[in-house]
Parts: structure tokens; C-alpha cells; sequence
């Protein structure tokens, strides 16, 4: 999925070991009750418990069996727990060292503009003002009301590079734990202690937070009455075997209930969830709902901004258009000298371009007596001198103005000005290179599509999900990079109200709309999108806006979210529909063993063979209870996941978890069965 | 089997299939209250019903008013039909003289035809007078049906509404159900059946001398109409106790494939009548295409399984002759009679050409198992249709997870207040079977109405409990279900059965109704490829089996299995 994030290890022996012992604690009935099919499962657990207790007083017949049958409904119910647990456990390793950044914060308040002596973080209110000088922690959550300073946020974000928070703007959000490197700055607090931002990530990846999301209600909704179903299906069996003068085991009834639950989905159902958040968390971003992630899933418009998402952000240049009668080497050597000492992204890419194209390396200026004449925003150009020959590279009109003023007469080349207009009318930018008197021709600056957004784009597009790339460019320039980039739709000249309505208008056709930002005037528009994901750099204001928040504040990252909660959902039922066709196959082991007494010839439909009555139910229930740790590491890595239309997955889905749900537990059963019969017990 | 069934077979789905969809077209009109061809002569006698009752044709219910309307409607037809077989003897035309009738069976019956079961605890020639045939069971065959219609029309706007907290009047669609659609099409079917020489009088039994001399009554009476609307309503309640396999009621082969057409004709219009309605047409048509498939697999086995010859005359070291001719009638032969069992059953009719309890155990089945689906492979007169919405949402929501979105069913998103409704529904029958089942397996009232013994009793009852709670009201035969406890605790299955769908459907269309569409994209996946088609044939059939199973294990397949006859 993600290759930022580290491949942690699902058996983590630490986590395991720990998860043992939690799932334990989870057995109470009264945390159970949350989960209809395993306090179902529970419940019977200890019902043939004490059957079994009471057949060993009594000497009953099938005291071994009796037990065993108990001993692997207790087994099933834990695994479930357990499974809960290791899911909770990856979060609290995370959580525990977000911890460590908090524990002991102090903070020197200023009153009236005079600091106070120190005092602990956790006394601080919403609206304090605080002064962090270069080696503090930053105690609270808040907005930089003064000063500019170097932040080192590696302890949330794990970016080792650090990063700058000025006050006003929209990098003046700053967060508790991180520390101050350089200059000093002063922050109001914005977060009340125990809601600040690292507590809520806390709270959440521990699982403590964590509330039934919309979707896993519905989905207990449809296993709690398909267990209903079978609560109907198993106490009926009774009386209907006597009318065949026959009499059915309550042990066996058991089972088959148990068997018949579906205690798979069931049992890692919660486990799906917070791997889901987890997931999101190791891919540094931060959902303040699980509601959110689900969303994330069903989104069916991505706004994305142009500069830092779909192109570089910076202007490149493309191309040497020579004007009539120069070379495009000339062109390139030219501009090339002229662009020097120029250290703008534009200047150095003119050098990179000369070097890729003509080989041209960067030349020892010394012993040339080069003088370079820097950009200002009168003449609107830059270059360099070298005994006495003048090159400039600049804006067309004033290369050209240049030009004829060496020339001493109006000579504008037609060819170089349809060049530059060309230019213009793609979306580019023209860069005229005079030397002295002669205008060389023209530098293509264009804004650069990043690598690789043309394929992501196609492969939104397949999930069904439609891109808008929002700019402050003219009509042109965004028609033309929208072309370039694939994305379907565009919004140009855009302010932050006409995002809004975009998202209004998306929103008012039944459309799921996402988002990234990170400037206060974004915060409207990140509240109103359905998954709002605003930048960890961003404003307070936005940050609050959005329910999610990404911590490397990548905006290509949305692309992630939607499929983490793509994941998220086709996990849940994926495992469903696995755990419903096991039914099948339980149904053909546990029927003849109970019925097969009663008409023989049911003995048929013993189609896996199974060795005994007792083996078939005792395998069946095996295979139940141990389906479910097999099961924890895709519940928590997710199934796998590729962005092809729906039919495609669903079929996909279906032959692996459908089909093989059907077949899996035929083969599985029966190899249970083989074991179970040669090792005697039953 | 012989070409001549499985050409039968296939004309017969090649006829429902062209019927469909101009019948949908015709519904759609109707229920959109555009003007059809009928509207000339019709709308003034409709208008003046809404005067006399004092409807405002253009007020609409939200889904509570709706079930509201549908539950008092159904109480006072309950109690008018219950009131006018006690009191039959006082009444005019009743040239038999025919007594009053028991209060069980009274009561059994009014609520069986007022949940269009026509389960029949009574033998209709030697029971009920002419006036209760006509104005008590035939106006009954009318209106049950009419409110299944309604129900369906209602069910079907709640995907097609957005944003409404309205899903129709209940009043408005059930007359123009009635006046419109079941009226007209009964009238021309009943004329064509007298042409086709069925009778319709109201004359009393015929005397006739046999060759030996005996003195015999021959029944008669006005049959023509209330076959009519006995398959067109997929009522299923014979004029005559042998139902469509009295010579009467079902006088030769045309006749039959005419009536055959006729139970399915409505169930499958709604199909299409939906697909307009959501404005997709080809919605309709997948649907139809799920209950196809599921039709012509079971017609399939239980043509195969009669077509062999009888276990029993084997067993007796008689020459068998296939096919499996007991209790069949010769004119319609083993195709015919195998076919028109898996339609009646398939549609929740319940009429019957063949007497299923003669059926080899596993063209038994088949019936029992078009049952036990849920009464969804076209289904009863509307309930086929809202039933296999039902299923439909419970795919939608597993199918949708499964590609990464929250589930979406025509753009209205399902979440955990219509799972939960699904569910309800869908609980409604195996609780009514599974619990009426146990109850006659393990007493003694129970037991006692069983004629056969072992397995083949066990599916009697199965049957019996299975017809009544799917609103079929075919028996299976062999049992007998006149005693008080049979016809109390049928009569309750069949309230279950019918009314515990209805107001979890209606309340279903009204959360819908309420919501906004989405708008399809590549995301969702398509339902109306044959991958959903598919998948709803195998949820409809996986919910059964897994419901049934241990039922299905002790009844028809112990019997199969076994190595001796019961």
C-alpha cells in the first residue's frame, strides 16, 4: 500500500505477548456485550461449560467430548479478543511514543507582555500566551502570535528536516511536543489540555476513542440478525427430531449454533477497524472519526490544488525555441551563462537543460571577468557581463526593449514574438535570451506535471472517483496543465469562497467530495468536503476544520486515504462474505453427525467422509475457532486492494473470498477430521 | 422428459418474458397516474369512489400512514369476511343450502384470503354458498392482491423519490390497482375461459346418473370469473377442492398454459414496471432475470425428478412406466404438472394442477424449496416483488463492501436502519415456519393431522407451515389441517408472513424515499450485469439453505435418502 510506511511487523512479539494477556481482560461479559456474535459465542461457551462440570460429576457419556467442545468455544471467543488486542496493541505502541513527547512539558506564560516563572504544561488554558525559546518543547497546541523559528517535528511526524512557524500566514500552527530550535516565538494556546492534538492521536490509536462507525453498525445490524436466523434454525431442530423418535445432543446443538454464527466476521470485526485507523496513522495521517476513514472510502470528487499536488510547483524550462538565424546550441550556451548565478528553481532548471541537451557543463567564471547582473523588478531581467559582451534573459517585452536599445533601432523578430505567444496561449511561461543587440530566441518555462500524477489520475478515474485541479492560473494556463496532468475537471482563478461552492454544488448531486488545505481561508471549504484533510503546517483554524490531518503534509496523500478506506470497508465484507459461505460446509459436517442416527441414509450427505458423529462436530468447531487467528493478519493488513472498476473487485473478491469461503473449510474440516481421529479424541 | 416438456417449459418463459414488459409499461402509466387507453371509462368511476369515501386522490402518506391505511384496510376485510361465512346459511343465493361456517375455519379463511394465501382448511363445493364464492373469497382475491400491488408501487417509489418524506396513497393505489389493472384482465380471462368451456352459472349442483345407476351432484357455479382473478392475483383458492386439476377449473391444455401465464403476468410486469420507475429500465429487467434463473432450475429438477418412474411401483415389482403419474392428472402429464408446481409455488399462488405429496421426494422439493426462498421467484402479486427487493438491499450491502463503498442500491446509500428492516423481513417467514413446524412436530395436535409417516409426514407439516407463512396456500396434501390448532396456527403464520414484510418494505421505501441519490460511477458496480444477477439468485438461495437446512435434512432429502418408502 504505502511504501513511506514502515512494513511493520504483524507478530511483533512484544505486541503479541501483551495482546495475550489484554484478550484475557476481554473476556468480561460486559465488554463482549458490544459485540452481539461474540457474547452469543460466549454465552454458549459457558453454558457447555457447565454441562461439562456437571457430566463430570455425573459421569456422563460424553464428558470428553463435552469438554473439548467447551474448551474450543472458550478458545474461539479469546481469539477474537485476542485479535481486538493485537489490533489495539500496534496502535498503543505508537501511542506510547507519541507519549513520551508529552510527559513533563513546562511553559513560561507571558501576562501583559511579562513572562511568569515556569510553570506545568497541563495548567495552561485556551488563550494563555506562551514564549518557547530555541531548545524548548512547545507546550500546548497553538498558533505562533509572534516571531519566526525552526520547529523540529520529527517526534509527530518523524520528518527529521525542520520545519519553519512564523506568526500570520499559514504556517503558524504549532503543536505540543515538538521543540524549537532556533529563534524564539510567541504561541497562544489554542487546545484546552487532554483535547490537544497528540491527545486525541493518542486516544484514538489506542482504540480508547474509538466508536462504531456508521458502516460496522449496519454490518453488526445484518450479523446479529442472520444469528437470529440461526437461533431460530438450531432450538427448532429438537422438536423436529422428535418427531423422529430421536434425540439430539444440546452439546451438538451447541456447536452447530456456534458453527453456524458468524463468528469469524464477528470476531475481527473490531480488529478490522482499528487496523484501519492504524493503518491511516502509519501513513501519518491523523482521522479524528472512523467516520471520516470510512468516508474516504465513497469519495467521489478530489479537489486538488494545482501548485505542490499535480505540478512541481515550480517553473521549469522545457525547450530552446532559437530565434532565425541562431543555433538552438547558441540559444542554450547563452541562456546558460546568463542563468549562472541565478539560484531560482527557473534559473537553475535553464542550466540543467543546457546540460541535458548540449552537454554543457558549468563553466569557471573567474579568469572571464564575469559580472552578473541580478533580477530586479524594474528590468525585469537578469544576466551576466563578460568583457563586454551582455547577455540578459527576461521577461519578452523587456529582452526585447533591451534589444533595441543595443541595436539602436526597433527590431523585434516576428518569428520570437509568435514563438512567445505560443507559448503563452499552452500555459507556459516565455523567457527571452538577447546577446548585446540580437535577441537569440526564447526559453520554454512551463509548470511541471510531477511524475507519475497522469497514471494515479487514470487510476482514479477507474475507481470512479473525478479529479478537479483548483488554480489560481488564468483559464488558459489551467486548461493547459489540466490537459497535461489528466485530471477531468478544472477550477481556475480560483478563491477560496469559489471552493466552497464547488463543493457545495458536488455535494447538492449526492457526491462525496475530498479535499486538502492548509490556509485559514481554506477552513470553510475543509469543513464543508466530506473528508477534509488539512496539512499538519497549515493554520490552527484549518486544522480544526478538517477531520483528518496529514502529518507530512503531502497533498498526493488523499490519493492514499481514499483507498485506505476503499481497504477498510472491502476487508469487512470480504471477511463476511468468507465467514457466511463456511456455513456451507459446517452445515454438510455437522447434519449427518446429528441426524445420521435418525434416517441413516443422511449418512450421504457425509460427502468429506468424516470419521465419527463427534469428530465432525468437534472439527467443525475446531476449524471455526482457529479460522480466526489464521484471519487476524489480513484483518489488520487489509485485503489487497487495486484501483479497477467495481465489477472488476467484485468479482475478484468473490471467486477468492466467496468461493473459497465455500471450499476452504470442506478441505479444512476434513484435515482436521484426519488429526482429530488419530490422535483419539473423539 | 421428452422435447415436448422442455419446449413447453421454455414457451413458457419466452411468453412471460414478451408479457412483461408491456404489462410494466401499462402499470407504470397507471401508478403514474398518466392517461392509458382504460382512462376514458375508467377515471369517472374512479373519481367517484374517491368522492363516496371522501379521499383526496392527490394527499400523500408518509410510509406510518401508508402501513397504517394497509393494516386497518385489512382488519376490517378480515372481519367483514369473517362475519359473512358465519352467517352464509341466512344469506341469499346459497342453492346448496349450506350452513354457516365454523369459527375456526371462518376465521382461518378470512385471514387467508386477506393475506392472498388462499390457504383452503374447507372443500369450496361443499362449503360456501355462491354469495360467499362471489362477494366474500372473489372480492378478497381482488383487494389482497390490490394491496400487494400497492405495496410494490410504494416500495418502488422510495427509489425513485429523492429527498420525499411521501411514498404515495395507500387508498389511491389500491383502487386504481383494482380498477385498472386486476378488473380488466380478470374480465377478459374469465370470458375467454368460458369460451374455453368453463362454467359460469349460478345454478346449483347438477344431478347426474352414473352408468351404474348411482345418483351423482355434479358442482357448478360461477367458476370462469373467480379463476380469473385466482391466478391473475396469484390467490390460489379453487372454486373446487382439486383446485386446477377439477376439469372444471382448468379444462384443457390451453387453458392451463393461459392460467400458468396469468399467475406470473403481474409479478413480472412489476419488475419493469420498477425499472421505469427508477428510470432504468434495465434494473427491472435484471431482477426478472434473478428470478428467472431461480425459476428454471427448480422447474428443471422437478421435471427430471418426475419425469422417472415411481419408487413405488418399483418397489412393488410392477413394470414401471415413467413418468411418476401418480396423482397427476393425464391431460397435463409430467411436464405440464411439473411446471405448473414449480409456478405456483414459485409465485405464491398456491393453485394446483398436480397433487404435490405424490411427487417423488425430490420434485417434492421443489415446491417446498420456492417456498422456503422467501416467495420471491416472481413471487405473490407485489410481495414477490418488494420480497426480492429485500434481498436485493442484503446483496447490494455485502456486494458493496466488498468493492470499498459504503453500499449504494440505485444511488440510495444502505445503512443500518434499512439492514435492519431487511432483516426484519426477512426473519418474518423462517420464524412463522421454523416455529410453526416445531410446534406440529413435537405435540400432539400436530402430529395428529399427519396422514404419512417418517420423513414424507415431517415435510407435510413443513409444507403446510411453509405455504401459510409464504402467503402460498397450496397444500402439499396428506395433511389434514382442520383442527383448531392447525387453522389458529396457520392463520397466524400467514398474519406473519404477510404483514411482518409489509411494514419493515414500507418503512424501508419511506427511509429511501427520504434520501438523496448518488450518482452512479465506475465506483459502484453495475446492477444489471449478470455478476449481481447472479449473486442475488445465490443470496436468495443461500439465506434459505442455511436457514432451512436441518428442516430440508429430516423432510425430503431423509426421504430420498432412504432406502425404504414412507
Amino acid at each position: 500500500m504505502s511504501d513511506k510506511a514502515k512494513p511493520a511487523s504483524l507478530f511483533d512479539g512484544a505486541i503479541l505477548r501483551s495482546a495475550a494477556l489484554d484478550a484475557f481482560g476481554k473476556l468480561s461479559p460486559l465488554h463482549m456485550w458490544r459485540n452481539p456474535v461474540m457474547f452469543a459465542t460466549e454465552m454458549v461457551a459457558i453454558y457447555v461449560t457447565t454441562l461439562f462440570v456437571r457430566d463430570l460429576f455425573a459421569r456422563g457419556a460424553e464428558t470428553a467430548f463435552g469438554g473439548q467442545i467447551a474448551l474450543w468455544l472458550w478458545l474461539t471467543v479469546w481469539f477474537a479478543a485476542f485479535a481486538e488486542a493485537v489490533a489495539e496493541g500496534r496502535g498503543k505502541a505508537q501511542a506510547a511514543s507519541l507519549r513520551r513527547a508529552r510527559s513533563e512539558l513546562m511553559a513560561r506564560r507571558l501576562v501583559g507582555g511579562a513572562p511568569q516563572p515556569p510553570t506545568a504544561a497541563s495548567d495552561l488554558k485556551i488563550d494563555d500566551v506562551v514564549e518557547v525559546v530555541a531548545g524548548e518543547l512547545i507546550p500546548a497546541d497553538g498558533e505562533v502570535v509572534e516571531g519566526v523559528a525552526t520547529v523540529d517535528e520529527s517526534a509527530i511526524t518523524g520528518e527529521s528536516a525542520p520545519v519553519i512557524r512564523e506568526a500570520g500566514g499559514d504556517r503558524s500552527a504549532v503543536t505540543a511536543g515538538t521543540r524549537v530550535l532556533s529563534d524564539r516565538i510567541v504561541v497562544r494556546v489554542t487546545a484546552a489540555q487532554g483535547s490537544t492534538f497528540l491527545d486525541r492521536m493518542i486516544a484514538l490509536v489506542e482504540g480508547a476513542a474509538r466508536k462504531k462507525t456508521p458502516n460496522e453498525i449496519a454490518l453488526s445490524v445484518l450479523l446479529a440478525g442472520l444469528s437470529l436466523i440461526f437461533v431460530l434454525a438450531v432450538v427448532t431442530v429438537p422438536a423436529f427430531a422428535s418427531y423422529a423418535q430421536g434425540h439430539v445432543s444440546v452439546i451438538a446443538l451447541a456447536a452447530l449454533f456456534i458453527a453456524l454464527i458468524p463468528t469469524t466476521i464477528g470476531g475481527l470485526l473490531s480488529a478490522i477497524g482499528i487496523a484501519g485507523m492504524d493503518r491511516l496513522v502509519r501513513f501519518n495521517v491523523l482521522a479524528t472519526s472512523g467516520r471520516a476513514v470510512e468516508a474516504a472510502g465513497d469519495v467521489d470528487v478530489l479537489l486538488l490544488d494545482k501548485t505542490g499536488t499535480i505540478t512541481l510547483g515550480d517553473r521549469q524550462a522545457v525547450a530552446f525555441i532559437p530565434g532565425p538565424g541562431v543555433s538552438e546550441r547558441e540559444l542554450a550556451d547563452a541562456a546558460q551563462l546568463a542563468s549562472l548565478s541565478d539560484e531560482t528553481p527557473e534559473g537553475r532548471s535553464i542550466v540543467i537543460l543546457a546540460k541535458d541537451r548540449f552537454d554543457m557543463r558549468g563553466r569557471e567564471m573567474a579568469p572571464t571577468h564575469a559580472k552578473f547582473v541580478p533580477f530586479t523588478a524594474q528590468t525585469r531581467m537578469s544576466g551576466v557581463d563578460i568583457d563586454g559582451t551582455r547577455i540578459r534573459k527576461g521577461a519578452v517585452e523587456s529582452i526585447l526593449q533591451f534589444a533595441s536599445v543595443q541595436n539602436g533601432a526597433s527590431h523585434a523578430p516576428a518569428d520570437v514574438r509568435r514563438a512567445a505567444e505560443a507559448i503563452a496561449r499552452e500555459g507556459g511561461t516565455p523567457l527571452a535570451v538577447a546577446r548585446n543587440g540580437q535577441v537569440l530566441g526564447i526559453v520554454h518555462l512551463k509548470d511541471v506535471v510531477k511524475g507519475g500524477v497522469k497514471e494515479r489520475f487514470a487510476e482514479l478515474r477507474r475507481m470512479g472517483i473525478r479529479t478537479v485541479m483548483i488554480t489560481g492560473d488564468n483559464a488558459l494556463t489551467a486548461a493547459a496543465i489540466a490537459a497535461e496532468a489528466g485530471v477531468d475537471d478544472f477550477l481556475s482563478e480560483a478563491k477560496p469562497e469559489d471552493k466552497l461552492a464547488l463543493i457545495r454544488k458536488e455535494q447538492a448531486e449526492g457526491k462525496l467530495v475530498a479535499m486538502c488545505g492548509d490556509g485559514t481561508n481554506d477552513a470553510p471549504a475543509l469543513a464543508q468536503a466530506d473528508v477534509g484533510v488539512a496539512m499538519q503546517t497549515g493554520t490552527p483554524a484549518a486544522r480544526e476544520a478538517g477531520n483528518m490531518v496529514d502529518l507530512d503534509s503531502d497533498p498526493t496523500k488523499l490519493i492514499e486515504i481514499v483507498s485506505i478506506g476503499k481497504q477498510l470497508l472491502m476487508t469487512r465484507g470480504s471477511l463476511t462474505t468468507f465467514s457466511i459461505a463456511n456455513d456451507v460446509a459446517k452445515y454438510f459436517a455437522i447434519i449427518p453427525a446429528m441426524f445420521a442416527v435418525l434416517y441413516p441414509g443422511l449418512g450421504l450427505l457425509n460427502i468429506m467422509g468424516l470419521s465419527s458423529p463427534q469428530s465432525a462436530i468437534l472439527s467443525a468447531i475446531i476449524f471455526n475457532a482457529i479460522i480466526i487467528p489464521l484471519l487476524i493478519p489480513l484483518a489488520l493488513k487489509g485485503v489487497a486492494w487495486r484501483a479497477a472498476p467495481a465489477g472488476q473487485l467484485l468479482a475478484r473478491n468473490l471467486s477468492i473470498y466467496g468461493l473459497g469461503g465455500l471450499i476452504a473449510p470442506f478441505l479444512g474440516i476434513k484435515a482436521i477430521d484426519v488429526i482429530v481421529s488419530a490422535l483419539h479424541l473423539a | 422428459m421428452t422435447l415436448d416438456g422442455w419446449i413447453l417449459i421454455l414457451v413458457f418463459i419466452a411468453l412471460v418474458a414478451a408479457i412483461a414488459r408491456p404489462l410494466g409499461l401499462y402499470l407504470e402509466a397507471v401508478f403514474a397516474a398518466r392517461r392509458t387507453l382504460l382512462s376514458a371509462v375508467l377515471a369517472p368511476v374512479e373519481d367517484s369512489f374517491y368522492r363516496l369515501a371522501g379521499v383526496k386522490a392527490d394527499a400523500e402518506q408518509d410510509w406510518k400512514e401508508y402501513a397504517l391505511a394497509i393494516l386497518a384496510f385489512s382488519l376490517v376485510c378480515t372481519l367483514a369476511l369473517y362475519g359473512l361465512l358465519r352467517v352464509q346459511g341466512a344469506l341469499p343465493l346459497n342453492p346448496q343450502a349450506f350452513a354457516g361456517v365454523a369459527p375456526n375455519i371462518a376465521m382461518n379463511t378470512a385471514v387467508s384470503f386477506v393475506t392472498n394465501t388462499n390457504w383452503q382448511a374447507y372443500a369450496g363445493e361443499s362449503t360456501m354458498s355462491h354469495l360467499t364464492q362471489m362477494a366474500g373469497l372473489t372480492v378478497q382475491n381482488f383487494l389482497s392482491a390490490a394491496v400487494g400491488i400497492a405495496v410494490a408501487i410504494a416500495f418502488a417509489r422510495g427509489f425513485a423519490r429523492r429527498g420525499a418524506s411521501t411514498i404515495g396513497n395507500f387508498w389511491v393505489d389500491m383502487t386504481r390497482a383494482t380498477i385498472y389493472v386486476l378488473l380488466p384482465i380478470s374480465i377478459l380471462l374469465a370470458l375467454i375461459f368460458i369460451a374455453l368451456g368453463m362454467p359460469q352459472t349460478l345454478a346449483g349442483a347438477l344431478p347426474a346418473t352414473t352408468l351404474e345407476g348411482a345418483s351423482q351432484d355434479i358442482a357448478v357455479g360461477p367458476v370462469a370469473s373467480q379463476i380469473a382473478i385466482k391466478m391473475l392475483g396469484t390467490n390460489g383458492g379453487g372454486f373446487f377442492n382439486a383446485n386446477a386439476a377439477h376439469p372444471f377449473e382448468n379444462t384443457g391444455p390451453i387453458v392451463n398454459l393461459i392460467q400458468m401465464l396469468s399467475i406470473f403476468a403481474i409479478g413480472a410486469g412489476l419488475t419493469i414496471t420498477f425499472g421505469r420507475m427508477v428510470g432504468d429500465e434495465r434494473q427491472g429487467w435484471a431482477l426478472l432475470a434473478a428470478m428467472g434463473a431461480l425459476f428454471l432450475i427448480g422447474t428443471s429438477v422437478a421435471y427430471w425428478a418426475e419425469a422417472q418412474a415411481s419408487p413405488a411401483l418399483i418397489a412393488a415389482g410392477v413394470e414401471p412406466s415413467a413418468p411418476n403419474m401418480e396423482g397427476k392428472e393425464t391431460r397435463f402429464g409430467a411436464a405440464a404438472s411439473a411446471l405448473f408446481a414449480a409456478i405456483t409455488t414459485a409465485a405464491s399462488c398456491g393453485a394446483v394442477n398436480a397433487m404435490h405429496d405424490s411427487f417423488s421426494a425430490l420434485g417434492g422439493m421443489v415446491p417446498l424449496t420456492n417456498i422456503l426462498a422467501g416467495e420471491v421467484i416472481v413471487g405473490g402479486v407485489g410481495a414477490g416483488f418488494y420480497g426480492i427487493l429485500v434481498f436485493a438491499i442484503l446483496t447490494i450491502f455485502v456486494a458493496g463492501l466488498m468493492v470499498g463503498r459504503t453500499p449504494a442500491y440505485l444511488g440510495k446509500k444502505i445503512e443500518a436502519r434499512d439492514v435492519k428492516l431487511a432483516m426484519l423481513a426477512i426473519l418474518a417467514s423462517p420464524l412463522a415456519i421454523l416455529i410453526g413446524t416445531a410446534l406440529a412436530a413435537s405435540t400432539e395436535w400436530g402430529r395428529a393431522g399427519v396422514q404419512d409417516a417418517g420423513p414424507h409426514g415431517f415435510t407435510e407439516m413443513a409444507y403446510a407451515f411453509a405455504s401459510a407463512a409464504g402467503n402460498n396456500g397450496s397444500a402439499f396434501g396428506g395433511l389434514t389441517a382442520t383442527n383448531t390448532f392447525y387453522t389458529y396456527a396457520q392463520a397466524a403464520a400467514m398474519l406473519i408472513g404477510r404483514f411482518l414484510v409489509i411494514v419493515p418494505a414500507l418503512a424501508i421505501a419511506g427511509n429511501l424515499a427520504a434520501k438523496p441519490v448518488a450518482p452512479a460511477s465506475a465506483g459502484a458496480f453495475p446492477t444489471t450485469g449478470p455478476l449481481f444477477i447472479g449473486l442475488l439468485a445465490f443470496i436468495i438461495v443461500i439465506v434459505g439453505a442455511l436457514t432451512f437446512f436441518p428442516a430440508l435434512a429430516l423432510g425430503p432429502l431423509a426421504e430420498a435418502t432412504a432406502d425404504r418408502l414412507f
